[in-house]
């Protein structure tokens, strides 16, 4: 059987409406609660944006793993900027691209503490691009979560080293024309290619399967750093719907049917014997 | 006391390392000392050097360009340094390299076949020990016996079955000092 | 008391990081400095456990630098004039987020990738903050071996007293010279860090974040407003200088690190001529010892700033003395090291003979 997709969930839910007044609020009945580790309060993401569904993940597998108390996280310079405003653990702002160096740095002289980064596709791919390959070839224990839409979004739509050919962004008004801005990075499948990176694997967040699939991985990368496995890089191929100009229907479904098929999800790399 | 001194010659020969004996010297003998390898423009022409102070007071300037000696084991270290020597100061020479020699009148000039009494101890690497030796008996600024301590806190460990041979070279170069 | 060695500059300094209970060194290869990473690589961790890590570029050492320093760490750097200007972004950074660390630039002529030879060609840079923003490092110039020693310790000291990034602004030629040295005893490692520090979330406590982002301009005024109160109250407390005979002096001799040996130098040989001249030798060149200019300036006929550079130290010189006295320039560029009787010939040439070039 095939997966569920998007539209398929979108058509169940209207389906079935769901009666707020009654049974939604009974104690009995919660089936979801926000993680202890994210703050509560608003986010300054756009409607319909991957980032806050990342950002819960990470945090679910933090509570669930028992580790608020022993992690540091490094935010990037993008959209994601301010995730030290909902992330409940401490973190340090890095300048733009430097995550993983700055997360080098925690990890070397705290080994025994979680250390993540938490990057978008220009942060890490793009002007971080030194910083990241030789964090990964060093096989520097840190999990670094990838955020790949293709798309500036902080600076408001420019290309980016992950945007497909073809795709119409601000810098590349006709199209992105691989002969003269460059082919889009395959970051995740270069950096898969070196002896320090224990664990590669990319994910979407845009079914509630996919979210599942995403937490495990991060769940499960952050295993292999306890182990001391190496460099793990969890990819999240995700929406921008804002600067992409849709709405977070139609970008969701731009990310299944453009994204994905560029950008197939998947383990790349596994730490042997896993 | 003060001395100012440039050990010159060219790389390999040892300068830096003489320099270097005789600043370790004067730290035993509790002197002040700098020691500065070829810097600058001084490291131009053909010439590996390093300036040496040994003071029995502080030490300003390590950078100097007037000499109280020079000792030279090649031909440039002379053509270059003869003329930056002080009045009064003087060049001790190895005079089986050196062709054309020094001609001031007004500087004690030590001419010392170094590169020969090198090979007659079967090791042209002592040169600079000999030269050194001529150096500390015409200037007594540290004491001969302190030559011997320095040595072994320069050289490492398992070179230390050299001391000897350094030693003897070094004895060999006194000797062609007299005062 | 502790050990007396012969040792050359970069050594010292290397030693002197291991000594004082640095936490971590990152750094990458340049010359005239390269010798500090060789050493620590070969020293530093078998002795105390050190982490010394050779990073993939001065951008990405500095970088780290930053992480380890907010984990609350005393943590060093060292580079030389290109690799510094590398890392002026994250410099800027960590003056912003208030971190305390310690560099060591050892200068090499300039501009570009100029020459390995010494130069003070970095002095505006590494004084007047040298990155983006408002922002101040605290700048020790060591003029001898046993200053390369002893401000590695102050520098740790001083950076953590005030949360902000120190340099040792110093010169190939000084990372190159022996000298006797004492050493101080080894320190331990620290082993509690700062409430502020990212370590982990502490329990019942909120989460400690380090950044210097602040999109709200009244929120960026408060913390810049901060951060000059911070520098004004280190230019109270922390200005460091040596004179030399200044009670007679009709004439200064000034400049900083080792050139201000050489003016001391050319100090001795203009006395034996007769000539009254004294050294002012700023330690510290950010704090500025600005007072010490004013103070001496009416009784003076003139200050002759020497530096290896195109005259930079000598604009602060001229704002300290505020036009009481004549302040004139020497220096040498692109490596070349002027030397005494050079100071004393242009000395003689601009004050005695009353020549302008």
């Amino acid at each position: 059987m095939s997966e569920r997709t998007y539209v398929d969930i979108e058509a169940e839910l209207t389906d079935q409406p769901i009666n707020f007044d009654e049974d939604i609020c009974l104690a009995e009945n919660v089936v979801y609660i926000k993680p202890q580790t994210l703050i509560d309060v608003p986010m300054h993401y756009c409607p319909g944006c991957g980032h806050s569904t990342a950002h819960k993940i990470l945090m679910e597998v933090v509570d669930e793993m028992g580790i608020q108390e022993e992690i540091i996280g490094v935010a990037p310079v993008g959209c994601s900027v301010f995730a030290y405003h909902y992330m409940n653990v401490d973190m340090q702002e890095a300048a733009h691209g430097r995550a993983c160096a700055v997360a080098t740095g925690i990890k070397r002289i705290m080994p025994e503490k979680y250390v993540f980064t938490y990057q978008g596709d220009g942060d890490l791919a793009a002007i971080g691009t030194a910083e990241t390959v030789h964090a990964a070839n060093r096989g520097e224990n840190i999990l670094v979560v990838f955020i790949n839409n293709g798309i500036y979004g902080m600076t408001s739509g420019q290309m980016a080293p992950t945007t497909l050919p073809g795709m119409v962004t601000t810098t590349s008004p006709y199209g992105r024309d691989v002969k003269t801005q460059g082919y889009p990075l395959y970051i995740s499948n270069l950096l898969a290619n070196l002896p320090g990176v224990a664990y590669v694997s990319r994910h979407s967040v845009h079914t509630p399967n996919n979210v599942r699939k995403a937490k495990k991985s991060i769940a499960k990368a952050l295993e292999y750093q306890k182990q001391g496995l190496g460099f793990c890089m969890v990819e999240i191929v995700t929406n921008c719907p804002s600067n992409w100009k849709m709405t977070p229907k139609q970008s969701n479904q731009f990310v299944e049917e453009k994204m994905i098929p560029f950008y197939p999800l998947g383990d790349i790399k596994v730490p042997e014997g896993k | 006391m003060t001395q100012e001194a440039i050990f010159a010659g060219f790389g390999g020969q040892g300068v830096l390392s003489m320099g270097m004996i005789l600043a370790y010297s004067g730290m035993l003998e509790n002197k002040e000392v700098c020691w500065m390898p070829s810097y600058g423009p001084e490291m131009r022409g053909g010439t590996a050097n390093a300036i040496t102070i040994v003071s029995d007071d502080y030490i300003s300037s390590p950078i100097i360009s007037r000499f109280d000696s020079v000792i030279a084991l090649n031909q440039p270290s002379v053509d270059k340094f003869e003329s930056r020597v002080k009045p009064g100061g003087m060049i001790i020479y190895d005079s089986t390299n050196i062709l054309t020699p020094p001609t001031r009148t007004d500087i004690t000039i030590y001419n010392v076949p170094g590169s020969e009494e090198a090979v007659k101890l079967k090791n042209i690497k002592v040169l600079n020990m000999l030269m050194l030796g001529a150096f500390v008996r015409a200037t007594k600024i540290v004491k001969e016996e302190t030559i011997t301590e320095a040595l072994k806190q320069v050289l490492p460990e398992r070179y230390h079955k050299l001391v000897p041979l350094n030693m003897e070279a070094f004895n060999v170069g006194t000797s062609f000092v007299t005062n | 008391m502790g050990d007396l060695k012969l040792m050359k500059g970069n050594e010292a300094l290397s030693e002197a990081m291991i000594r004082a209970g640095c936490d971590a060194y990152f750094g990458y290869p340049i010359t005239p400095q390269s010798e500090v990473l060789e050493y620590l690589a070969r020293e530093a961790s078998a002795r105390t456990g050190m982490v010394v890590l050779q990073a993939e570029s001065e951008v990405a050492a500095i970088n780290m630098i930053y992480g380890a320093a907010g984990a609350g760490r005393r943590v060093m750097t060292t580079s030389s004039s290109p690799g510094i200007s590398l890392m002026q972004e994250g410099l800027s950074y960590i003056a912003s987020a208030e971190l305390p660390c310690l560099l060591a630039n050892v200068v090499r002529g300039g501009p570009g990738l100029g020459t390995i030879q010494p130069s003070q060609a970095d002095y505006f840079q590494s004084v007047k903050g040298g990155g983006h923003g408002d922002y101040k490092l605290i700048v020790l110039a060591p003029s001898s071996v046993q200053e390369m020693v002893d401000f590695v310790k102050l520098g740790f000291e001083l950076g953590e007293k005030y949360r902000n990034p120190v340099m040792i602004l110093t010169d190939g030629a000084i990372g190159q010279m022996m000298e006797k040295v004492v050493l101080f005893e080894q320190m331990p490692r620290k082993t509690e860090f700062p409430d502020w520090a990212t370590t982990g979330k502490k329990p019942g406590k909120d989460r400690n974040y380090i950044t210097s982002l602040h999109i709200q301009s009244e929120k960026m005024e408060e913390i810049n407003l901060r951060l000059q109160a911070k520098y004004k109250e280190i230019e109270k407390n922390e200005i460091r200088y040596q004179t030399v005979n200044l009670e007679d002096a009709e004439y200064v001799f000034t400049g900083f690190g080792l050139v201000a040996r050489i003016c001391i130098k050319a100090m001795e040989m203009a006395r034996a001529k007769g000539y009254k001249v004294g050294v002012i030798r700023p330690i510290t060149v950010f704090p500025f010892p600005t007072q010490v200019y004013a103070d001496v300036a009416p009784q003076l006929k003139g200050i002759l700033d020497v530096e290896m550079n195109a005259g930079q130290m000598v604009e602060d010189v001229r704002l300290s003395v505020n036009g009481a006295t004549k302040v004139e320039f020497y220096g040498r560029m692109g490596g070349m090291i002027p030397s005494p009787e050079e100071i004393l010939e242009n000395f003689e040439r601009i004050y005695i003979k009353g020549e302008t070039k």
